[in-house]
């Protein structure tokens, strides 16, 4: 299989701090991606249409 | 000892109705169970109840017991309030928790039959939100995941039959260390950082973020890594129940097994007092979330002494310290199967990331997730990255990330689909679950009530009910209980046969 490396994308820094960040965040420069092209198809035929109203409409209460 | 002892998993599920936001979600859920229980019982007339007379969730297992008003009102289990509340032919317990589905798979023996009721467990959940979608015309959808990466956080606890002769300490200094850094191969991966995302990027862990305390009896606030909830569910003098409330939700049923799997042998090794080293680490919960912060493998935990070591490096102490323990055992098939198995993984995880792809679910979320960043110009941000978050725990076989990946990776499924349709019928046989999964199933109009430890049956309103205790979850399996079930009984005759049988046994 081929790996492919690429920066990873900035993370977005711009949001409050809600008690995670005083931890050491260690997100990866480079990132070895195995090669599933051939599965991505597949993905991409049954993934939620609306990504931004299906994520904004996953809300749930806490529970244990 | 050996990875064999009594366990189970429950699972609270994300349950949503996507085409209509605004329903209530505890409704939602009473759809979903009650949807299933008409489908099994069609001919019920009353629901089903649980016996709440054995529950007592405010017993710390550290000896005392904490005032209700005290106590999170959320953490009040034990009162009823008209919820549809199950117990499966499977032997598993099927009800409403608060907002969420909950499964809490049967008492079996070992971690094999563990992940099988689980896997089981998801199918029921699968079929019911099916069945309640075509009833009330409205889709409802299952995820087993456990944050809605909003601040929202529920759980997968797993439950481990442990001696009560055995100093709690014991289990809060060996299991601490080994719980902080399991993540790495049994974490389900995350998109969003902090309880809120509030930051972008990727963790190994659903549940890393919502851990903030040592120990505690708490399981929906201030949240412990080590949970001293007491509640045996069998002979307080011989068992406490180790209640984790650390892990994730795995859909790899190879990750499920080797959790429980590698979760009971250090747990027999604390046991047999067979762990010579101790890793005290400075600060736990903050070690946690660096943990799942970080999937290169760089991350250091600092010791109390000073010293640092990386989550690999304690993972293959204990790995090591259990293959020594097994060497002077008798040996055990599936507790080779684990060792071997757990030995693999950490291998991989340092050599052969790629080999996990299918089999880890962080891994194969991340592999999903960053295939799509490559292709797309994704940052993390993305909401079509978090939808991929989400959809990696949909429980549907069509739509789930998760069972897609399975079925186009080269390792062999877990479990055969026969095998599988068999647990969501059929009770394990080794445990008490068989008798309450075979009387649910033969005279489930007559079980009025259930618990783990009791079974409450009534033949006709106008009859008394009458509770059997069920007191020892080894007991009552195919064998013990043969000629209760070799032919069939008038739903009368077979509470008064099964009640002399009882008693013919203690």
């Amino acid at each position: 299989m081929t790996e492919q490396n690429f920066e990873s994308a900035k993370s977005n820094q711009n949001g409050a701090d809600d008690g995670a960040d005083s931890v050491i965040t260690s997100q990866p420069k480079h990132v070895n991606v195995p090669d599933i092209t051939g599965i991505l198809d597949q993905i991409d035929a049954v993934l939620e249409k609306n990504s931004e109203e299906f994520v904004s409409g996953f809300v749930q209460k806490g529970g244990q | 000892m050996s990875v064999h002892r009594i366990m189970g998993i429950e699972t609270e599920y994300g349950i949503s109705a996507p085409n209509n936001p605004g329903i209530n979600p505890t409704i939602l859920c009473a759809a979903v169970v009650n949807a299933y229980s008409d489908f099994i019982f069609p001919n019920r007339q009353k629901p089903m109840r649980w016996d709440y007379y054995v529950e007592s969730p405010f017993n710390d297992v550290r000896g005392y017991e904490i005032e209700r008003e005290l106590a999170d009102p959320e953490s009040w289990t034990d009162i009823d309030i008209g919820m549809p509340n199950l117990m499966l032919p499977n032997g598993a317990r099927f009800y409403v928790d608060h907002a969420h589905p909950e499964y809490s798979g049967p008492e079996v023996t070992n971690p094999a039959d563990a992940a099988l009721w689980d896997l089981a467990g998801d199918r029921i959940l699968n079929q019911a939100a099916q069945l309640a979608s075509e009833l009330t015309g409205t889709l409802i959808t299952i995820y087993k995941n456990n944050t809605d990466g909003k601040g929202a956080s529920y759980g997968t606890h797993e439950n481990y039959q442990v001696a009560r002769e055995t100093p709690f300490d014991d289990f809060v200094k060996h299991l601490t260390p080994f719980f902080v850094t399991r993540n790495i191969w049994a974490g389900s991966g995350r998109v969003g950082l902090g309880q809120e995302s509030r930051t972008s990027g990727f963790q190994i862990s659903q549940r890393a973020d919502f851990f903030e305390a040592r120990v505690g009896l708490e399981t929906t606030v201030n949240r412990p890594i080590i949970n001293t909830r007491d509640e045996p569910h069998a002979d307080p003098n011989k068992f406490r129940r180790l209640h984790v409330i650390v892990g994730d939700a795995n859909m790899s049923p190879t990750i499920t097994f080797l959790k429980m799997g590698a979760t009971a042998l250090v747990l027999s090794m604390i046991e047999d007092s067979a762990i010579d080293f101790e890793f005290n680490l400075a600060d736990p919960v903050l070690e946690m979330q660096a943990v799942s912060r970080d999937s290169v493998f760089e991350h250091h935990l600092q010791l109390a002494n000073g010293s640092e070591i990386s989550a690999i490096a304690i993972q293959q102490v204990y790995l090591t310290a259990a293959q020594q323990y097994m060497a002077n055992k008798p040996p055990d098939a599936m507790t080779e199967q684990v060792l071997d198995l757990w030995q693999k993984v950490l291998a991989a995880l340092k050599n052969d990331l790629e080999s996990l792809v299918g089999t880890v679910d962080w891994v194969t979320k991340k592999t999903v997730l960053d295939s799509y960043r490559l292709r797309d110009d994704l940052g993390w941000q993305d909401s079509k990255l978090k939808a991929i978050d989400l959809q990696y725990s949909d429980i549907r076989t069509e739509k789930g990330l998760a069972y897609l990946m399975q079925r186009n990776s080269k390792t062999p499924e877990f479990f055969a689909e026969p095998e599988i349709a068999h647990a969501i019928d059929n009770p394990p046989t080794d445990t008490r679950a068989y008798v309450r999964g075979k009387a649910v199933r033969n005279y489930g109009n007559s079980v009025v009530g259930a618990s783990w430890e009791s079974l409450i049956f009534q033949i006709s309103p106008d009859e008394p009910l009458k509770r059997v205790g069920l007191p020892d979850a080894r007991g009552y399996g195919a064998i013990e209980t043969q000629e209760l079930f070799a032919v069939p009984r008038e739903p009368a005759q077979f509470i008064s046969d099964f009640e002399r049988h009882l008693k013919k046994q203690h």
